[in-house]
């Protein structure tokens, strides 16, 4: 169970999140929504450490953590940032390899199944300028998960898609929960798309 | 006239062994000290920044003709701080502070181009600060660079004819001997010709480099 406690940021003088609390049980999926400008990317920023809050609280399964030292949580950013210099298997066996010190062979093995999982199978030694949007995102969830986060967290997974494809997320998304009981936070303006996916969606409206 | 060139290409090609290794060495320090010069001009540790910008406005800023002599023989004047450097040592010591000066500013603006998305996306995969640069940043930032080092090691090439002026024998060097001896262009044509041929081979070995890393985009 994932818990935000008491969540405050402000970007100089402007109230972005005030005293936010939120709860994501396990296994569930969590989605934020509201409309552009209201702190759901800070939301989401705050929680994956990429941005200091004022004031806030992280818990997981009632122990606390740094949103900025931990290996709870993997990403999915809005344009991916795939690391164009890499291959598709480089870009997902880096961080394992070199942080965690896993074994290169295991990684590789682990990274196959699920490329073939989400139907990449084959784009292995491709480099990312090569694949399509949708592929490119499915990349980006290969590598987050590579790293074995308990929390999945996606910027807007469906803006830069097209309709067809949005669905194809949706179902990722979802099997992410049945196969590996992955706890998930989604930002998105999509309504239709979180109630899709969502077991709780969260509204965060703009503050000022 | 063939038994005149084969006379004076001894001398020459002596000369082009110096130009060589004045130019091989300021490569070889100067593009990895311009790398560290140019993380040092976008820290967020101001006073970092500000002695380097204020070393590479110097060295940008005057002529490397000027700071050549400044180097061999300005600095044993400094006394009681005086540093003498033999005239080899003084040249390449010029040429070093002098191309990083460039090279820094040069990846500076290589470091900046990479999106703040790459970092990010590094962070939250928990790559380190050396890891990150390492494996992502230098890579891209070496493609976007390469095309203005390219330019740069052209200059340096002909650069490396400054020396003669506190001394050395390179090749114009060379060339301006026999020609004032033996009262003919022809030496210098040849000088030319060396030049290019030189001047040539860095653009073909620059096209390869740049050819191998466009495999990615």
């Amino acid at each position: 169970m994932l818990e935000v406690k008491n969540l405050t940021k402000k970007f100089e003088d402007r109230l972005v999140l005030n005293d936010l609390s939120i709860t994501v049980p396990d296994d569930e999926i969590l989605a934020i929504v509201g409309p552009s400008g209201a702190g759901k990317t800070t939301l989401l920023r705050c929680i994956t450490g990429l941005e200091t809050p004022n004031q806030g609280e992280f818990f997981w399964n009632g122990k606390q953590f740094d949103p900025k030292n931990n290996d709870l949580i993997g990403v999915v950013f809005q344009d991916y940032q795939l690391f164009p210099n890499l291959t598709v298997m480089q870009n997902i066996t880096l961080a394992p390899t070199m942080v965690k010190k896993e074994p290169l062979k295991e990684v590789k093995k682990r990274a196959e199944q699920m490329l073939t999982q989400l139907g990449l199978q084959g784009k292995e030694d491709i480099y990312p300028f090569q694949l399509s949007g949708g592929q490119k995102q499915r990349v980006a969830i290969v590598r987050a998960m590579a790293m074995n986060p308990k929390i999945l967290c996606y910027d807007e997974p469906t803006s830069a898609l097209d309709p067809a494809l949005r669905d194809e997320v949706a179902k990722i998304i979802l099997g992410l929960k049945q196969s590996e009981g992955m706890t998930q936070l989604v930002v998105t303006h999509d309504m239709d798309f979180a109630k899709n996916i969502a077991d709780q969606i969260e509204r965060v409206k703009a503050l000022s | 006239m063939l038994n005149y060139i084969s006379g004076i290409m001894p001398a020459l090609l002596s000369g082009t062994r110096m130009t060589l290794s004045i130019f091989f060495w300021t490569l070889i320090c100067s593009i990895p000290l311009g790398a560290l010069v140019g993380l040092g001009l976008i820290t967020k540790f101001k006073p970092l920044a500000w002695i380097l910008n204020l070393y590479v406005w110097l060295m940008r800023g005057t002529p490397l003709l000027l700071q050549l002599i400044f180097v061999f023989y300005g600095l044993p004047l400094l006394k009681p701080y005086a540093i003498i450097f033999p005239r080899y040592q003084a040249a390449l010591f010029a040429f070093i502070l002098n191309y990083t000066a460039y090279f820094g500013e040069i990846f500076r603006g290589g470091f900046q181009s990479v999106p703040r998305g790459q970092f990010e996306s590094a962070k939250v995969l928990h790559l380190s600060y050396p890891q990150t640069i390492r494996k992502i940043v230098i890579p891209q930032v070496v493609k976007i660079v390469l095309p203005s080092i390219g330019n740069e090691v052209i200059n340096l090439v002909k650069d490396s004819s400054l020396v003669y002026v506190i001394g050395l024998g390179d090749l114009l060097r060379a060339g301006n001997v026999a020609s004032a001896r033996d009262v003919t262009l022809l030496p210098l044509v040849l000088v030319g010709i060396i030049y290019l041929m030189l001047t040539a081979v860095c653009t073909i070995a620059l096209r390869m480099i740049e050819k191998r890393s466009s495999v990615w985009r």
